[in-house]
């Protein structure tokens, strides 16, 4: 475990895999630290952020990680989600050009693995997803589309991932689901969180 | 209730934002300048986190059908109630049906505007913020637009002109290393903190985009994503700093050379394209005491 300082109120703890980012945020979120307002885990890090007033809070925790106990790994995994997608995105064919398989051996693929949602991130609800077969890695599209619809299943190097909202993008899409990922109105408003397992699966 | 005849260039609803959600992907949002923003309301007799107008560069027409008490506070702009000039940095009595009239900046990117009472749109995920990054929040003012004013105020008026620092032209920030400094040359380490940064057009409430020279990592390693707080330095492949505000992402991709202290990114919140700025590095006790002292 390495601390990092970001600033005047906020600490990177650096952790060797993803499974210990998430057993380390759930540590501090059983924790609690007095001051602290955000917990921020991604791949290899979790950010701690304390309230601008109570910074000198973090001082005190960043002595205290070192030996802060960690629950095992089994206890912090999250519960599984299914999302159904109909694989008829734009780019199906040319992804399957790219790949060499047939654009069913895509969507065999695609739907076998249980991801893991290691943490959400460049915009809200967006999970980042491991676990995808190395085989599907393909290149960004050359050029973004402006707008890639909310819903859509995309390929992009070593990832897959959900559009939860309308936005520019230059993944290549595969297909499209009907499951609202990110709704402020509703409680938590993201479907997903870190930890989540999810599967993909060909809609009916 | 607020009618707006003319929206301005860019004019949004802001307040403390969303802390607390960016393990969702939620950019925390809220006024750009926090400092400005917080004297508009203590001004107008509201509680800190009362939802106000930000104000980017030339301003809106509004038709306070109701009057009120108003202040504005924050880049210095020339404003008008019926012909009657409307000065900075106090409270202003406006009579029903009169209209406010913002005029175009001479100095700062953001004017505040609080309305005693507050701007009562309806908060989303606890906050009344306009996200200008993603999807949440009321959206930009436009003409048209009607705002509620709502019951905010639990304090007096403050009827004396406020102090407030003069817009620096040249603002020097008060900058601490890392988190990934060890990623950069000892060379762009001192370029950092050694020269002046033009900021350049394509900023925004995100973050400003510094032009200068390029900042040369010690060894080219893939990042992967992590999180960023308010204020960090990113640096990009091209080697050209962005200085994260308000309304930044979540997790970024590329690393964080060092942080600029809160207490200095009201002075970043207020650098137009063009403005150029310096860092020097500080340590992590010396950004801390420099946060508190805030006006009022």
């Amino acid at each position: 475990m390495k601390v990092r300082v970001a600033g005047e109120r906020g600490l990177l703890v650096e952790v060797e895999d993803l499974a210990t980012v998430h057993r380390l945020h759930a540590a501090l979120r059983e924790l609690d630290p007095p001051g602290v307002v955000e917990l921020v885990p991604a791949y290899r890090t979790v950010l701690i952020v304390a309230d601008p007033g109570q910074a000198e809070a973090l001082d005190d925790l960043a002595a205290r990680l070192p030996g802060l106990e960690l629950p095992p790994a089994e206890a912090v995994a999250g519960e599984t989600v299914d999302i159904p997608v109909r694989y008829d995105g734009e780019d199906l064919p040319e992804v399957a050009g790219l790949t060499g398989l047939e654009p069913e051996e895509v969507v065999r693929r695609h739907t076998a693995p249980e991801y893991t949602v290691a943490f959400l991130g460049f915009s809200p609800g967006f999970p980042y997803l491991v676990g995808l077969d190395p085989a599907l890695q393909v290149p960004r599209r050359d050029t973004p589309r402006t707008s890639i619809p909310a819903g859509s299943v995309g390929l992009a190097g070593n990832q897959t991932g959900i559009y939860p909202t309308a936005t520019p993008g230059g993944w290549q899409l595969i297909g499209r689901t009907e499951v609202t990922l990110f709704d402020p109105a509703r409680d938590p408003p993201a479907l997903l969180a870190p930890g989540t397992r999810l599967r993909f699966t060909v809609a009916a | 209730m607020i009618a707006v005849r003319k929206p301005g260039l860019l004019t949004t609803v802001q307040d403390l934002g969303r802390p607390g959600l960016a393990h969702l992907g939620v950019p925390t949002a809220g006024a750009a300048d926090r400092r400005a923003f917080r004297l508009a309301n203590r001004l107008v007799g509201n509680r800190p986190g009362a939802a106000a107008l930000e104000i980017t560069l030339a301003g809106p027409e509004l038709e306070l059908e109701a009057g009120g008490w108003v202040a504005l506070t924050g880049g210095r702009v020339a404003a008008e109630v019926d012909g009657r000039p409307v000065p900075m940095d106090v409270a202003v009595r406006v009579e029903p049906g009169q209209v406010l009239r913002v005029g175009s900046m001479s100095s700062g990117l953001r004017a505040y505007l609080a309305v005693r009472g507050g701007i009562d749109v309806p908060p989303v995920l606890g906050s009344r913020s306009t996200d200008t990054l993603a999807p949440v929040g009321p959206p930009r003012l436009e003409e048209g637009t009607r705002l509620p004013v709502g019951d905010q105020a639990d304090g007096d008026l403050y009827r004396q002109v406020a102090p407030t620092p003069a817009v620096e032209p040249e603002p020097v920030l008060r900058t601490v290393r890392g988190p990934r400094d060890d990623l950069f040359t000892d060379d762009a380490l001192r370029t950092l903190i050694g020269v002046a940064w033009t900021v350049t057009s394509d900023s925004d409430r995100t973050g400003l985009r510094l032009d200068g020279p390029e900042l040369d990592r010690r060894r080219q390693i893939e990042l992967a994503s992590e999180g960023m707080v308010e204020g960090s330095l990113q640096v990009p492949p091209d080697g050209h700093p962005i200085l994260f505000l308000a309304n930044h992402p979540t997790t970024g991709g590329y690393p964080v050379v060092a942080v600029v202290a809160g207490r200095d990114l009201p002075e970043a919140a207020q650098a137009r394209p063009g403005t150029r700025l310096r860092f020097r590095f500080v340590s992590v006790a010396e950004a801390r005491a420099a946060a508190g002292g805030a006006p009022l």
